[in-house]
């Protein structure tokens, strides 16, 4: 499964765990509040006090239904998160560069766009990412996925892109005055149109020599990555 | 007993409990400011392209400010200055604080910082980087001055820690003759262990901010890659104290929702010493989970999974609070007054918090929740609106005490509800939006023209809110100048303040100094 078809089935599965335990929890509130309610002015509480194993019961008991609940959640999305960090083999590796305030993606072969990701249907996609100034953040609505993108490190996110269309990328890390313009698109075409688009762009990018991208890249070392 | 009654009075005294009511005034004068900012932000968000600012930053200074004096001009200097300050010498049976100088020494300190972030709409170079601070945004030109948001943030610190070494002292060192550990008030408890977080972490956040402000003026490289720095130094320092803060939050609003519900339902609390005990947890636990502030910021993988664990512990301690808080209720005697209404609101805004905050702690969901409106409305819902609503409930509960008259049901009760629905039409639909992928501090979203109408909607909700909160402020002002005079104990509370004081306590507190009898509580309703 694509990390983002697996996300929204774990999403899905906590919130239905977390209506089921909120539903109890309203219930029993709205209950007490009812049933306990003053009935004559000089009315005192009567709670008992606990004994010493009713007050250890009501200490574990429930620690360990929460407990239990955390450790399920949490092996859900165990599967989950190795599903993001693992990134598959043949992964086709984007460079990309945060600036104030656009996207710049560079292939393989030396091709760069900016703001705009070409990819092609079927193919997991990795990317590699640094900034040049501030941080900034990648994120791709339709693809579920954050990664900050940092100066001085390179960090990493995949994704697979299995159906046509477009959807958008924004940036989430506040980046300054145009943060909220900081976005452009993801395109997901055939493998066979992704061909005729990146010859048109080789061929429009040859009688420019240089790639001002990668020139600028920051000369620090890269720590954050383990792939 | 005599009350101040000249301004020199009000303004020099180091009497804990006019100190506490400047931290009151401060923190509702600083809430209004922040609150008209809400309104701003919201009011050009609902709807699409410039709405009442062309200038994008200076709805990003707007943000900034709201964010930053909502919580360190309002929520903290109102349950550590104001509840703190005020309640708990009383609650422990002292005639004052430990150092009454220095608690004078921390108003002032807390009004300065107030007045130092207000300079922030008048000075030309405004700061924009947000409360969070993030180098190397900071750092830059673009964020502006960013000395001036150290200085806040290391001046209101500075208050905050002389307040929590002095009540710190007072409890451990000033309780009434007969008062043990566990014979003390759930906001005692709640107070005392905030300090001694406070005591641990803000010289951290001091740090951080310092290191800031010598890396951008005087190019030191602690933050900045290019000189071998790295910027997430600042993110870890900067979360490992405000991760912390939110319990710093967290603890003190549901001391005063604990009071508040022990009395209404004339009642003990439910299962008092695992209450304590899960209060104390929230040192070692909530201190070693800032890390789920970073997950996406290019942590290592085994860090992010290990930290999701650590933090979704979080719930245990939790769970027993909210538990105990409910049980109280369990066979009590309860009358609906208006503090209680916005203690049953917290009940509420909490459930759907903490709930929401589960998705958060993991980290594989959190990569498509970061930095979203589901965050925003998550962290509104469990401590913005819950401590909020708890905070303004718990004046509503000490009014009598501090103005010697009651105030009017109607209106208390009228301002909770607005305020509640007004807060659940804004929150809950930006929660929906923020699943489906809008981020935070946008000043616009041309890329989702879909959420328009949602905005909108929220928007009303803040209206309706702003509402509430003006009927409150008239029925405060009421209460004060009109109110129906109050007896001494208006509750038939068994705590201190309400059982051994005057009607308004003067100075010193007690008529003489409490002695209590052997298995006294502060919540013995049981008992004659
Ligand atoms: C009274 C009604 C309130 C409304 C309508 C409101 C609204 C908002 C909105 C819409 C945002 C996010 C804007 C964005 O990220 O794009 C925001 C941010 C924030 N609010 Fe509130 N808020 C309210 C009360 C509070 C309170 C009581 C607190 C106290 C803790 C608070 C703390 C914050 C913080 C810390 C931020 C984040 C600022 C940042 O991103 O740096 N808010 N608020
Ligand atoms: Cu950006
Ligand atoms: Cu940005």
């Amino acid at each position: 499964m694509a990390p983002h078809e697996h996300y929204d089935h774990v999403l899905h599965e906590i919130f239905v765990d977390l209506t089921i335990i909120g539903v109890i929890f309203l219930i029993l509130t709205v209950y007490l509040l009812f049933a306990y309610k003053r009935k004559n002015a000089g009315d005192v509480g009567k709670q008992p006090k606990l004994s010493t194993q009713a007050m250890l019961g009501w200490l574990i008991i429930p620690s360990a239904l929460f407990l239990a609940d955390d450790l399920f959640l949490f092996a859900k999305a165990w599967d989950l998160h190795d599903n993001y960090r693992k990134v598959p083999k043949d992964a086709y590796e984007i460079k990309v560069t945060g600036q104030t305030w656009s996207w710049s993606y560079e292939y393989p072969n030396g091709v760069t766009t900016t703001n705009e990701l070409v990819v092609p249907q079927g193919q997991p996609v990795l990317l590699r990412m640094t900034s040049n100034d501030v941080i900034h953040s990648h994120y791709m609505n339709k693809f579920r996925v954050t990664e900050d993108v940092v100066p001085g490190r390179v960090t990493y996110e995949w994704f697979m892109p299995n159906e046509l269309g477009e959807s958008v990328v924004t940036c989430r890390e506040y980046c300054g005055m145009l943060h909220s313009g900081m976005y452009g698109t993801v395109k997901v075409v055939s493998p066979a149109d992704f061909e005729s688009w990146m010859a048109a762009q080789a061929s429009a990018a040859a009688p420019a020599a240089e790639q001002p991208t990668a020139a600028a890249q920051p000369a620090a070392p890269a720590t954050a990555t383990t792939l | 007993m005599a009350q101040p009654k000249t301004v020199k009075e009000w303004v020099f005294s180091c009497d804990h409990k006019i100190l506490g009511i400047w931290y009151l005034i401060g923190s509702i004068a600083a809430f209004a400011v922040a609150g008209l900012m809400a309104m701003l932000i919201r009011i050009e968000l609902g709807s699409l392209g410039p709405t009442l600012t062309e200038d994008p930053n200076v709805y990003n200074l707007w943000l900034t400010m709201h964010g930053a004096v909502m919580i360190l001009g309002f929520q903290i200097p109102a349950l550590l200055g104001f509840f703190a300050n005020w309640a708990v010498p009383i609650m422990i049976g002292a005639k004052d604080m430990a150092f009454p100088r220095v608690n004078a020494l921390s108003v002032w300190l807390f009004w300065s910082g107030v007045l130092l972030a207000l300079s922030n709409y008048v000075i030309p170079d405004s700061f924009n980087g947000m409360w969070t601070g993030y180098p190397p945004y900071s750092e830059s030109e673009m964020a502006g001055n960013t000395a001036l948001y150290t200085m806040i943030v290391v001046v209101l610190g500075m208050s905050s820690v002389f307040g929590a070494v002095n009540l710190a002292c007072t409890v451990a060192f000033m309780r009434a003759k007969g008062m043990g550990w566990f014979q003390m008030n759930v906001l005692t408890w709640a107070v005392f262990t905030s300090n001694i977080i406070q005591l641990i972490f803000i010289p951290v956040l001091a740090a951080s901010v310092l290191l800031l402000t010598l890396d951008k003026y005087l190019g030191f490289g602690f933050y900045d890659p290019t000189k071998g720095g790295d910027v997430l130094l600042y993110q870890n320092l900067f979360w490992f104290y405000s991760h912390p803060a939110v319990y710093v939050i967290l603890l003190p609003f549901l001391g005063v929702c604990f009071e508040i519900v022990a009395t209404f339902s004339r009642n003990q609390i439910f299962n008092y010493k695992v209450l304590i005990w899960a209060i104390i947890a929230f040192i070692p636990v909530g201190g070693d989970v800032w890390i789920h502030h970073v997950f996406v910021a290019g942590m290592p993988n085994w860090l992010r999974q290990l930290q999701s664990f650590t933090t979704l512990l979080i719930s245990i301690p939790f769970g027993l609070m909210i538990m105990s808080l409910v049980g109280t209720f369990y066979k009590g005697s309860i009358e609906f007054r208006t503090p209680l209404h916005w203690v049953i609101g917290v009940l509420f805004m909490i459930l759907i918090g903490g709930l929401t905050g589960i998705p958060n702690a993991l980290a594989s969901i959190d990569y498509g929740l970061s930095d979203s409106y589901a965050i925003m409305s998550h962290f509104h819902y469990v401590m913005a609106m819950s401590g909020t609503m708890a905070i303004f409930g718990g004046v509503y509960y000490y009014l009598p005490k501090l103005t010697g008259r009651y105030y009017n049901e109607v209106m208390g009760k009228i301002s909770c509800w607005l305020f509640f629905i007004g807060m659940n039409v804004t929150m809950a639909p930006l929660y929906l939006i923020g699943l489906d992928g809008m981020s935070r501090r946008y000043y616009d979203y041309q890329q989702f023209p879909q959420f328009e109408a949602t905005q909108h909607l929220a928007t009303y909700g803040v209206y309706i809110a702003a509402a509430g909160i003006l009927i409150m402020l008239v029925s405060w002002i009421h209460c004060a100048v009109a109110g129906a005079k109050a007896p001494a104990n208006p509750w038939g509370s068994k705590s201190l303040e309400f059982t051994h004081t005057e009607v308004i306590p003067g100075p010193g507190n007690f008529l003489e100094p409490p002695v209590l009898p052997a298995g006294w509580t502060p919540y013995n309703y049981d008992k004659a």
